[in-house]
């Protein structure tokens, strides 16, 4: 089995708030990242590719249209925006970097067969890291 | 159980294939078709899968895996153009996935033995991109 990883940048805030708690609970839940202004962060999402190794070029993925999809999806959506604000599917899910792995997971998936019809390469993980010491890893 | 190894080495390497045009393999790889090639400081992470033994408390000593890894991979790659100096990069691209194969390869006999045995080889060829090969 072969696994091809490759990273991407992009930074952005958020404020993690739920409507189901009151002032007090978000508080104590979140601490400052309910701070009311919100935060940013630079977020690396690591992209996992899973196939087999092309017999031609001796690669698993055309790393040129992967950056192509996963900057078109992901970075470009995302980057510089205030998530709460900006992004619709934060309007009523909570921009933790778990929802986020989620929302980048899925797009990805959902853009996939527009990039890569076949069976392989096939999407296999995302991770992403919201600092050096916070990651969320998604299976696809 | 799992335990990690990693070292680098510094090598250089081109991306072309033969039965190409200069068109194509720049299409296919970019700058990584120069024809002189160029270099990367790759480190590779090397996981052994075990239960630690009930009298020394390891999966495997370390310094074992580093001895191995430094014999079978650093010395032959390590400073080396790999098309021109390391086989069997003369006949396979030297893409990171065939590097990472090739490292399973020269591995896997010497770290797989009755109580432990290799389970991921992972090649990073920039702090960007990386290959990992699985059991």
């Amino acid at each position: 089995m072969i696994l091809v990883s490759r990273r991407y940048k992009f930074s952005a805030s958020h404020r993690l708030q739920s409507f189901l708690f009151s002032e007090q609970e978000n508080r104590e839940v979140f601490g400052k990242c309910n701070n009311p202004f919100g935060h940013g962060h630079n977020y690396e999402i690591e992209v996992s590719v899973r196939g087999e190794i092309d017999p031609g070029s001796g690669r698993v993925v055309d790393l040129a249209r992967l950056d192509n999809l996963v900057t078109s999806t992901i970075v470009e959506r995302y980057d510089h925006r205030y998530l709460n604000e900006e992004l619709p599917e934060f309007k009523t899910e909570i921009p933790t970097t778990e929802n986020l792995g989620r929302q980048i997971e899925k797009r990805l998936a959902e853009a996939w067969p527009s990039s890569f019809p076949g069976a392989r390469p096939a999407l296999a993980r995302i991770r992403i890291f919201e600092t050096e010491r916070n990651m969320i890893e998604v299976d696809h | 159980m799992f335990i990690t190894r990693k070292a680098e080495f510094s090598a250089s390497h081109m991306c072309r294939n033969a039965e190409w045009s200069d068109e194509e393999n720049r299409k296919v790889y970019g700058a990584a078709a120069n024809p002189h090639g160029h270099g990367h400081n790759y480190v590779v992470e090397v996981t052994v899968e075990g239960q630690p033994d009930p009298v020394t408390g390891m999966v495997r000593d370390l310094k074992e895996i580093k001895d191995v890894l430094d014999r079978e991979i650093i010395e032959p790659f390590d400073h080396r153009f790999l098309n021109r100096e390391v086989a069997p990069f003369d006949k396979t691209i030297p893409t990171a996935e065939n590097i990472a194969v090739e490292i399973w390869n020269r591995l896997d006999s010497k770290l797989t033995n009755g109580s432990s045995r290799l389970h991921a080889v992972r090649l990073h060829e920039t702090s960007d991109f990386s290959v990992e090969v699985r059991r």
